[in-house]
């Protein structure tokens, strides 16, 4: 066989062992995914989502673990957004490259690879005790807020980015100040970007598990939190709680509240990429 | 004999239509220079003698190109045993980030040639020919990319040299080098052609003068004139060229 | 009046910059501040070289190498799976795939990061387990096996998307040279585009595996508590993250040393991560150093 058909051969069988890898991931996925709904489609009623916890797996339900989860996700947004948009308009917009606009780029990029149980460690003393304020909803939404601000940050500078440069040149020449121009013009510009790391970023942290578990979140919560104060679970801890017992009827409890936790994050997900191309199509003018 | 036979050839990126049924011969060891302005298709059409438009998303092409009587499109002839008898070289010198040795056999181990000793053969005279030898034989180790831009660009004639094509194509090859630089590329070009055909697409009218026996020139995807470079450029049929070449337009 | 907004406006947005730099400084404090007592009652040496992790037994010893060792066994196996996969991805997206697969693909692959850990363990441990024991006859309901395969698929995204855009970084005329001479696209991805973009593939791979060593929910749920020293994939094995959740759902008092246990191993996962991290870092601004 001569050089060239053998080199050929390879070539072809690359593009194959390509094709597979690049399916093997989404493949294994969807069968795990086509598991949990064959074990827990049918546990989902009514009765499952609005029933309190309860010893006994075909009575228990996650009223508690969903509404924690959107108190979390509340919370953590009116923490997370402000302060993580507001540092990334500063790096991007105001920062003239000082020492210390890059120190806190390199910060930043840092903290964003932390693992999530040590902002657990960090909100347990941090938020828990020296701020007293307790295993509360508050606790975990400031931990959480912490955890995702990198993600927020990064994705804010990016979209700053892209907004060209022609747009703050006009707003400057028609005698805006900066903030007038970062306010009026360059925000909204690359609002559609912003959006989508917000996004992606909330939908990180209503799936973390651990960090909540650290600051001393509760499987077992019998009320519904009324106050930021509350104890609280939240559907990751209570799937957990489920997944770690023996009986196969809490295995079928889990995998019901994976379903649901699945469907949130996707639906988030679907709506960030979605935001994104929309995006993308219009800042490219 | 001609070596290059150019038939009914039109090329198309998606709906774009940049070639229009060009016809053209050419003749084994001669230079022929393809000048126009930009987008005016002489590049791609530069492109198809070596299928390097393959990958390109959306290309698509009708008409014949033959090189020694074959037809190069044809479903049996396999494309890197065409790149190999016809190489390229590039713009911007595009050295790999590898040793200079390394660049230069490269054509030769993607062949599978393993022979130390044939390789280095290949490296002296490739280098030799492309009038680089003299100035890196010492540093044959060192990083490409340590070399000036001239040198650069001549290490990647060399490199297409290597493999011992019958045709070199040249795209723009002294656009982004500076004038001395480009007086040894044309002179290398000059040389090369006693063994080589050549075909050079260039911006600059005095090296396609200087360097080339015909000259084509493109517009707008057409074929306008393809004439002797000394007819060509003192008697143009064509207004158009007769434009572009005074520097009316272009 | 306006100058002076315009000013007090800059200096609350460079608070919220400051506040990342507050949180860093948090969490070493934090993490130093509790593992110096731990450490003034536990030596440092008993802590490096012990072998054994039994601090919540009556018998109580305070060696960390069973919890690295299971950290860094399950890491292996994770990197074992991912890399491979994640490169092949990368090169077949960057040098193969058509423009409207890759547009299709993408976003799908960051679906594979995007599942929450916790879902990933429920899978480790009733579906992937179960499958593998078929094979595996002496594998345990909670092994390293399941847990580091299943991490491995979840960093797989990781892999290939930062590994493809340092292949995609690669200017695309050293790819026109390569097939200018008669190369395959298999040949040009391995003999110019792989080796051109090698600093970056590291990087990805660093970053990957820092980031398993930090995953916490997957072996929690999948590998067991049973801090060993072991490099058998059948094992129960326990992680320094499995351990501080371990911790965290018990009643351990704020203060005992058990307490401050979780903050001596966290300091240690942190000083790995933040190294990892750093070693990326570098290496990034070398190769784009190199293309620029």
């Amino acid at each position: 066989m001569s050089k060239v058909k053998i080199n050929r051969i390879k070539d072809t069988i690359f593009e194959y062992v390509g094709i597979g890898s690049t399916l093997i991931g989404l493949v294994v996925l969807a069968i795990f995914i086509g598991n949990i709904l064959v074990e827990g489609l049918g546990r989902i009623d009514l009765d499952f989502l609005m029933s309190l916890p309860s010893r006994k797996p075909e009575r228990a339900g996650i009223l508690t673990a969903w509404t924690g989860t959107a108190w979390i996700l509340g919370l953590t947004a009116l923490i997370g957004i402000p302060l993580g948009v507001s540092a990334g308009v500063y790096l991007e917009e105001y920062g003239k490259k000082t020492r210390l606009t890059s120190i806190i780029e390199v910060n930043i990029a840092n903290l964003a690879g932390v693992p999530s149980i040590i902002y657990g460690l960090l909100g347990l003393e941090i938020f828990v005790r020296v701020l007293n304020f307790g295993g509360s909803l508050l606790a975990g939404a400031f931990t959480l807020a912490l955890l995702i601000l990198p993600i927020i940050i990064v994705s804010t500078r990016e979209a700053l980015k892209a907004v060209p440069d022609s747009l703050r040149q006009a707003s400057y020449g028609m005698g805006a100040t900066k903030w007038q121009t970062t306010w009026y013009q360059v925000l909204p510009a690359a609002s559609g970007g912003i959006m989508t790391g917000i996004i992606l970023a909330l939908s990180r942290a209503i799936g973390e598990t651990a960090p909540v578990i650290v600051i001393g979140a509760l499987a077992y919560v019998p009320f519904v939190a009324q106050t930021p104060m509350d104890e609280f679970t939240v559907l990751p801890i209570q799937i957990f709680n489920w997944v770690s017992r023996p009986q196969h009827a809490f295995i079928t409890n889990a995998a019901a509240g994976i379903i649901i936790l699945l469907f949130l994050t996707f639906v988030m997900n679907g709506i960030a990429v979605y935001l994104r191309n929309k995006w993308q199509k219009k800042i490219n003018w | 004999m001609k070596q290059i036979e150019a038939k009914n050839v039109n090329a198309y990126y998606g709906d774009n239509h940049v070639l229009k049924n060009i016809n053209m011969d050419i003749m084994p060891n001669s230079v022929t220079a393809f000048i126009g302005p930009s987008g005016c298709g002489k590049s791609t059409f530069l492109r198809m003698f070596n299928r390097m438009n393959d990958y390109i998303e959306g290309f698509r092409k009708e008409g014949e190109i033959l090189i020694d009587g074959i037809e190069i499109y044809h479903k049996n002839v396999k494309v890197e045993e065409l790149r190999q008898k016809v190489g390229m070289v590039f713009q911007t010198p595009n050295p790999f980030p590898k040793s200079v040795y390394e660049n230069v056999v490269y054509g030769l181990k993607v062949q599978g040639v393993k022979n130390k000793k044939i390789l280095s053969e290949v490296v002296e005279r490739s280098l030799t020919q492309a009038a680089l030898w003299e100035e890196v034989k010492d540093s044959l180790n060192k990083s490409a990319l340590s070399l000036s831009g001239g040198q650069q660009q001549r290490l990647c004639i060399a490199r297409a040299l290597a493999v011992e094509p019958g045709i070199i194509l040249m795209d723009e090859p002294a656009a982004s080098l500076d004038p001395i630089s480009t007086a040894k590329i044309e002179e290398l070009i000059t040389g090369l052609k006693k063994n080589y055909t050549i075909i050079i697409v260039t911006h600059n009218m005095q090296q396609a003068t200087r360097v080339s026996d015909k000259t084509a020139f493109f517009y707008v995807g057409e074929l306008i004139e393809y004439e002797q470079t000394a007819k060509l450029f003192s008697k143009p049929v064509n207004a158009k060229t007769e434009n572009y070449i005074s520097g009316r337009f272009g | 009046m306006g100058k002076l907004k315009e000013k007090i406006i800059e200096s609350l947005l460079a608070v919220s910059g400051l506040l990342t730099i507050l949180t860093t400084i948090g969490i070493i404090w934090v993490l130093f501040s509790e593992s110096i007592s731990f450490f003034s009652h536990v030596p440092l040496s008993d802590f490096l070289f012990d072998t054994q992790w039994t601090p919540l037994f009556v018998n109580k010893q305070y060696g960390i190498l069973p919890l690295v060792c299971g950290t860094f066994l399950i890491s292996i196996i994770a990197i074992l799976v991912a890399m491979p996969i994640g490169l092949t991805i990368a090169v077949y997206l960057s040098e193969y795939a058509p423009q409207k697969f890759r547009r299709v693909i993408k976003p799908l692959l960051e679906v594979l990061a995007a599942v929450p850990t916790v879902v990933y363990g429920f899978f480790a441990l009733t579906v992937l387990t179960p499958f593998l024991q078929k094979f595996i006859p002496d594998l345990g309901s909670f092994n390293a096996l399941s847990a580091g395969i299943v991490m491995g698929i979840m960093i797989i995204p990781l892999v290939s998307s930062l590994s493809e855009d340092a292949l995609y970084a690669i200017p695309k005329s050293l790819r026109e040279a390569s097939y200018g001479m008669g190369a395959t696209r298999f040949q040009t991805a391995f003999k110019v585009a792989v080796p051109a973009a090698s600093s970056g593939i590291v990087v990805s791979v660093i970053l990957a595996i820092a980031r398993a060593i930090g995953e916490t929910m997957i072996v929690t749920i999948a590998a067991g508590q049973r801090p060993v020293i072991t490099i058998d994939p059948r094992d129960a094995v326990e992680t320094i993250t499995a351990y501080i959740v371990q911790v965290s759902l018990g009643d351990v008092q704020h203060g005992s040393l058990e307490y401050q246990t979780i903050f001596a191993v966290g300091i240690t996962l942190f000083i790995f991560t933040f190294i990892l991290n750093n070693i990326s870092f570098w290496a990034k601004k070398k190769y784009h150093q190199k293309y620029e």
